[in-house]
């Protein structure tokens, strides 16, 4: 039947751009979670996310280099990382409040740096797909097509579950963002523990960023991450800081904003801008539901989650 | 690190960050270019400043690289009689009254805004502004020292649905719209009505970003409409993206306000661009001569303010010449695309045969026509 298969196939097209959509959120929120983890929160991963977008770009422009773009967007993530770290844990300075200035940097000195590259554009970027597995019916075009990174991001999650919780580094990290002091008296160097789950932090959110800018919408445009930085921030504390629900979370956000583009689309009788805020709408709803247990939450919640740490204080 | 040594690092950090800035705004750093003040051979007349308010920026590609390239028509035209400078990314809400004092504060006599938004804060602005000239560009409340200007986009819309009529194989067309204001909907239906001049079977489905300007979302939208089948697009949002996302996916589209041609090459049917320099050149040399006066002007093919150009090579011939009459018709005012009988969505005549829609009508479109599936958000 031609109108069912026709349903299908619309089906396995929005499944495969969900996945795409989330891969953004999904590499900036891990990374977040790197460091809420540590127990530090870095509001700048827009202003982050930004200056990775511009730094890859400007690489494959010159390059014409997909990889040497995103180790460029890593690079600027974790350079503009360290930084923040640097204030953060050695200088004490207010997380919240860096935070906040590095996004407002980051916009900023991306645009300016940005200026002269707007109207490049990229070599044509060449459709990716796996190779036996994309001829299946249905769900090769579903779940096969995407770029690697979208399937690194599945594997990050993967990964960060076994480094945090079946390994020693990972139960260290943990313990320094639950109680540094203790930490501490344990002889682990906490500042440099927290600094480096900073700067891996940083450059997954410059992975991002160097995904949007190359991949997802390959052009320069100031702005151009429009909130994602911003949304990654959320999904990381709506979803209790375990990775798994971060992943998803990240696809429910990805999949709920085609899917309301794909119902305008079918002219369902919804005004549009209702159908826009649907997806943080259903986003918060799906994943505070998930973790509604407020024990559940007080355990999975680093507990030195923004304090700074000074030795000997 | 103790708290001395720490408050010490950041009263020295503190103090160079103050010093630095103060030198960057001492030595002008502000607002952007501008072009040179030309030394007048006897010092007689100052030169005219005028200045451009931006809703995006300069190298977006679409409407406000079609903005800025009209300014630089206007200074090679008018060269040493003539300052321009302009701002960009200013938002439509009370940031954009703020920029237009802040022009005029700078000795700006001519200041064009470059956005719908625009309308109010230049309304309120004008009240207080009374020796200066204010231009609105596709709004409609005007002053004795504002008024307005347009360009008939929807004859572009119009000329892209001839083609895209000819050019669909699945008889689905896609538009990305922005924001649902009257411009917009008129164009999503001058598209169809194009298009079904030649293939009276298309069908357009639109999806609303809420947004001029947001790559990404056009990204999303224009990957919503292909996925629903729509295998032809057009945008009215002012990126190149919803043309590279048709290129990235195989289809066609059509590139807006600029020529796109660059950033789709398979994709590309042609643009439909704005050329806003004969107006400008009009403007500025009205203001100039002391002859500026109020109006509402909305200027089209005729005037040499819309056209569609770089229009692809396989594209059937047929299709080009359709597209030739239709441009050479509006250019000499014997074609009229609102020309009855116009059915709304709703099969009932919106426009009785033979009757020609006056600009009145035309400004208050709000409803769609049939063949364009959905609702308007917020409208009939």
């Amino acid at each position: 039947m031609v109108a069912r298969e026709s349903m299908m196939e619309t089906y396995a097209l929005l499944i495969a751009a969900t996945l795409n959509a989330g891969t953004v959120l999904a590499l900036a929120a891990l990374g977040l979670l790197i460091n809420e983890k540590a127990g530090i929160v870095n509001l700048g991963a827009e202003g982050l996310m930004l200056c990775a977008a511009i730094a890859g770009f400007a690489a494959v422009v010159h390059t014409g280099n997909d990889l040497l773009g995103f180790a460029a967007g890593m690079g600027a993530g974790a350079v503009l990382a360290a930084v923040f770290g640097l204030l953060v844990i050695w200088l004490g300075t207010n997380q919240y409040a860096t935070g906040l200035a590095l996004s407002l940097f980051g916009a900023g000195f991306s645009a300016f740096v940005g200026i002269g590259y707007v109207q490049e554009k990229l070599p044509p970027r060449v459709p990716f797909e796996v190779p036996f597995l994309a001829d299946i019916p249905w769900i090769g075009p579903a779940l096969f097509r995407q770029h690697p990174l979208v399937y690194g991001a599945v594997a990050l999650a993967m990964g960060l579950i076994w480094f945090l919780y079946r390994t020693r580094t990972g139960l260290v990290l943990r313990s320094v963002g639950e109680s540094p002091e203790s930490a501490h008296a344990l002889g682990y160097n906490v500042r440099r523990i927290r600094f480096a789950a900073v700067v891996a932090g940083g450059a997954l959110c410059g992975l991002a960023g160097a995904y949007v800018s190359v991949i997802y919408t390959p052009l320069w445009v100031e702005g151009m991450v429009a909130g994602k930085g911003w949304i990654a921030l959320a999904l990381t504390t709506f979803a209790t800081w375990r990775p798994a629900r971060v992943l998803l979370g990240a696809y429910l956000f990805g999949g709920v904003t085609m899917l309301q583009f794909h119902l305008q689309g079918t002219g369902v009788d919804v005004p549009s801008q209702l159908l826009t805020a649907l997806p943080y709408m259903a986003t918060i709803v799906v994943l505070a539901l998930i973790s509604r247990n407020p024990a559940w939450i007080r355990v999975n919640m680093p507990a030195s989650l923004g304090k700074p740490f000074q030795p000997g204080s | 690190m103790t708290d001395l040594t720490k408050r010490s690092i950041f009263k020295t950090v503190a103090l160079s960050a103050v010093a630095a800035a103060a030198a960057l705004t001492l030595f002008g750093c502000g607002k952007k270019e501008e072009a040179p003040k030309a030394e007048a051979p006897a010092a007689k007349v100052e030169p005219l400043k005028v200045a451009f308010a931006y809703v995006g920026p300069v190298g977006d590609g679409g409407w406000t690289f079609a903005h800025d390239n009209a300014r630089k028509a206007v200074e090679k035209e008018f060269g040493d009689k003539i300052v321009t400078s302009y701002v960009e990314n200013v938002k439509e809400n009370a940031d954009a009254e703020r920029v237009f004092r802040d022009m005029a504060g700078q000795g700006n006599k001519l200041i064009f805004g470059t956005t719908f938004g625009y309308m109010e804060p230049m309304l309120k602005a004008a009240a207080d502004l009374k020796d200066v000239k204010l231009e609105h560009a596709t709004g409609y409340k005007t002053a004795d020292n504002m008024r307005t200007y347009d360009s008939r986009t929807y004859e572009g819309a119009y000329m892209a649905g001839v083609i895209a009529g000819k050019m669909t194989k699945s008889n689905t067309l896609g538009v990305v719209a922005s924001v649902p204001i009257p411009e917009v909907v008129r164009n999503i239906n001058s598209f169809t009505l194009g298009a079904q001049s030649v293939n009276p079977k298309v069908k357009t489905k639109v999806v609303w970003v809420n947004e001029w300007f947001n790559p990404p979302k056009e990204t999303e939208a224009a990957t919503a409409l292909i996925n629903g089948g729509a295998d032809v697009l057009m945008q009215n949002t002012d990126s190149p993206a919803v043309l590279q996302t048709a290129e990235k996916m195989g289809k066609r589209a059509f590139g807006w306000d600029s020529d796109m041609t660059a950033y789709g090459p398979k994709a590309h049917l042609g643009s439909a661009v704005i050329n806003w320099a004969p107006y400008y050149i009009k403007a500025v040399g009205e203001a100039l001569e002391g002859k500026w006066a109020t109006s509402q002007s909305w200027w089209g093919v005729k005037e040499g303010a819309i056209d569609m150009v770089s229009v692809a090579a396989d594209v059937p011939e047929d299709a080009k010449k359709k597209m030739e009459e239709v441009k050479a018709g509006l250019k000499d005012g014997s074609f009229s695309i609102w020309k009855g009988p116009i059915l709304g969505q709703d099969g009932k005549e919106v426009l009785a045969k033979d009757a020609v829609a006056d600009d009145k009508f035309l400004g208050g479109i709000m409803f769609y026509v049939k063949g364009v599936e959905g609702k308007i958000p917020g409208g009939k």
